[in-house]
């Protein structure tokens, strides 16, 4: 008992510890924690229906008010959670409503669901493909290295981004094959984005792992007769994660940011789904001079503007601690 | 430094050709054909647009005519859904217009942020170096199309300053030049800055002060070269951005640009000037880069290609 309080206040004094040397990432990591935890809680939270609104309430300025339900709830588990602790009331107008009269609180919340997991679901397709093609170009080494090299170099070159777009545009017109074999609009932009994000990663990690195969430990993993793949899976890999958590923290918002670059153009995600691309295309396609909605563009650009600075602060700290090419506060 | 040119344009035109192989296939492998449209249209005139398009060839002969056009005549061939034009034409058109934006927006970067980075090395550690970083650290976070929407209702709606959009005057330009430039403004002035530090501990730069050369001089001579590299470094990545923005920006402020025409090509699925356009960009990434490392040799002699 006693042991495991020790414990926690070790684990305090650590995170005390980080906050006083790191405050920029700790600040960052608090930011993301609570994006992350409001976006988990979204069905249980007393917020209005984020896909229905009515139109004599479109268009209103912010002025929040507290009032009984105005879309039933459904039956789940969630809504009578939500019942349970908050009554059939909802959080109505905090930050205005929009051309259809929906909550646009409620649909900032809702929309960081799915902006949070494209930047997540393609951030782990860069690190699978980023890592293994990295540690196999590193652990490999010779000719083998230097084509795998070669064709990064060679990506590199290619302004994906336009790629990305072409091959949507494309894949439009097979949405409907696509969609029976259980293929979405959400997952070809996983799986695309996360297609071409993965070049830095294998970069680094190459790197690392060229450092790495000379220890002493893979050169025994080596003498007894431990297969190459065994060695770069349990043995390499491992070794480089912390790098390669890095580097992910940095690549998230990256891919967040083109997620809602794409949903803005009207190329990524579709209604009804929300993300915070498509409210901020929502909030220019009514800019007019009869009347100025500022909220639709403050709000939404404000969270998302949040959280990619939380994820770039808590990355670049992290890259400070871990990365043993940047020596602080002096010329490596 | 020759040999390295002509390494570079071998390795880009293969990939060029794969890029323009593969997009050729998928294309061609769209199903129902271009004018497969929900209107039947008389045979007469869909045999004749299959003709002009040469979509009636054997696939092989269309790959071979498309890729020779490109090589030979840098002819991309018709737009599929603008039945007047070919793809030349509206690049021809639009590239210009997106061309000196973009520029506008690079060179509005390269001022802002280079001037703030070096402010903010010379008084690092006080309340002007900490104003400037915070800012940069935002204005890297925050999208340009936000920043585009926020711009336009400061400046055109509430304080009556530019034109809300299109293209023409100088004012039309001022608002999209700007978000375009400013998240790029806030990674040059963070990148100068941390050059500019470490230069500025450098020998030469004390053998400099110490004969009595003017602490202005020391600055914006002696140390600003070294503080240039990896700005300079960073034009590439900079300059293709850029490129990327210009289709929000565009469509926002309603710029008759490539950028625009670009989106709306892969909205209405007018596949040719999609590819066109894509190819396009390739090109322009791709001389960016090489006079970006062209650049670097000049500025840092000990570089070698």
């Amino acid at each position: 008992m006693s042991n495991a309080r020790g414990r926690r206040r070790k684990w305090i004094e650590r995170i005390a510890g980080l906050a006083s040397t790191h405050p920029a990432a700790f600040v960052g990591a608090i930011g993301l924690a609570i994006v992350t935890v409001v976006a988990l809680l979204a069905p249980i939270l007393p917020l209005a229906n984020h896909l229905e609104g009515r139109m004599e309430e479109q268009f209103l300025a912010p002025s929040p008010e507290v009032r009984p339900i105005s879309v039933p709830l459904d039956h789940g588990v969630a809504a009578s959670i939500r019942t349970a602790l908050f009554g059939e009331y909802e959080l109505f107008n905090l930050t205005g409503t929009d051309s259809k009269g929906r909550d646009l609180f409620s649909r900032i919340i809702w929309g960081s669901r799915v902006s949070l997991l494209v930047g997540l679901i393609a951030a782990l397709v860069t690190l699978i493909i980023g890592v293994f093609y990295g540690a196999m170009s590193g652990y490999l080494g010779g000719l083998v290295d230097d084509a795998m090299m070669r064709l990064v170099d060679i990506l590199y070159s290619i302004p994906f981004i336009f790629v990305v777009i072409y091959l949507i545009s494309i894949l439009q017109e097979y949405s409907e094959s696509l969609r029976t074999i259980g293929i979405t609009r959400e997952t070809v932009l996983y799986i695309l984005i996360g297609a071409i994000y993965w070049l830095t990663m294998a970069r680094v990690v190459r790197g690392q792992i060229l450092s790495l195969k000379e220890r002493e430990f893979v050169r025994a993993a080596e003498a007894i007769g431990a297969s190459r793949f065994r060695i770069i899976v349990r043995h390499l890999i491992p070794n480089v994660l912390g790098i390669v958590v890095v580097y992910l923290t940095l690549t998230i918002p990256r891919i967040m940011l083109f997620e809602s670059f794409l949903s803005f153009l009207g190329l990524g995600v579709a209604p009804p789904e929300v993300s915070w691309g498509l409210l901020a295309s929502d909030a220019v396609a009514v800019i007019s001079p009869v009347s100025v909605y500022w909220w639709l563009a403050v709000f939404p650009g404000a969270v998302l503007a949040v959280t990619l600075l939380s994820l770039n602060l808590l990355g670049d700290g992290l890259r400070d601690m871990l990365d043993p090419r940047i020596v602080k506060g002096g010329r490596p | 430094m020759k040999s390295f040119v002509v390494k570079r344009a071998f390795w880009f035109c293969v990939t060029l050709w794969v890029v323009i192989t593969i997009s050729f296939v998928l294309t061609r492998s769209v199903k129902g054909g271009p004018f497969d449209e929900a209107r039947e249209l008389p045979p007469d005139i869909k045999r004749n647009l299959l003709e002009k398009y040469n979509l009636d060839d054997p696939v092989l002969e269309q790959y071979a005519d498309y890729l020779a056009g490109v090589v030979f005549r840098f002819d991309l061939g018709p737009s599929l859904k603008m039945r007047d034009y070919s793809v030349n034409e509206i690049i021809a058109e639009t590239l210009p217009r997106s061309a000196f934006l973009g520029l506008l927006a690079l060179f509005i970067a390269l001022f802002v942020g280079l001037s703030a980075g070096i402010i903010a090395a010379v008084r690092r550690g006080g309340a002007v170096d900490g104003f400037i970083m915070t800012l940069a650290a935002l204005g890297i976070a925050i999208p340009n199309f936000m920043l585009a929407s926020v711009l336009i209702i400061l400046f055109v709606f509430v304080w009556p300053l530019f034109p809300a959009a299109g293209w023409g005057t100088f004012g039309h330009l001022v608002l999209p030049a700007l978000a375009l430039g400013a998240a790029f403004s806030a990674n040059i002035a963070r990148l100068s800055r941390s050059g500019m530090l470490e230069v500025l501990q450098e020998e030469y730069i004390l053998t400099a002060r110490a004969r009595g050369v003017r602490e202005s001089r020391v600055i914006l001579v002696h140390a600003l070269r070294g503080a240039l590299l990896p700005v300079v470094s960073f034009l590439g990545p900079a300059a293709a951005g850029i490129l990327t923005g210009t289709l929000v920006i565009e469509k926002i402020f309603a710029i008759p640009g490539m950028g625009d025409f670009f989106v709306n090509a892969a909205l209405n699925r007018d596949h040719t000037l999609t590819m066109g356009i894509v190819i396009v960009y390739c090109i322009v990434v791709y001389v960016i880069n090489l006079l970006v490392d062209v650049a670097y040799t000049l500025i840092d002699p000990r570089v070698k290609l």
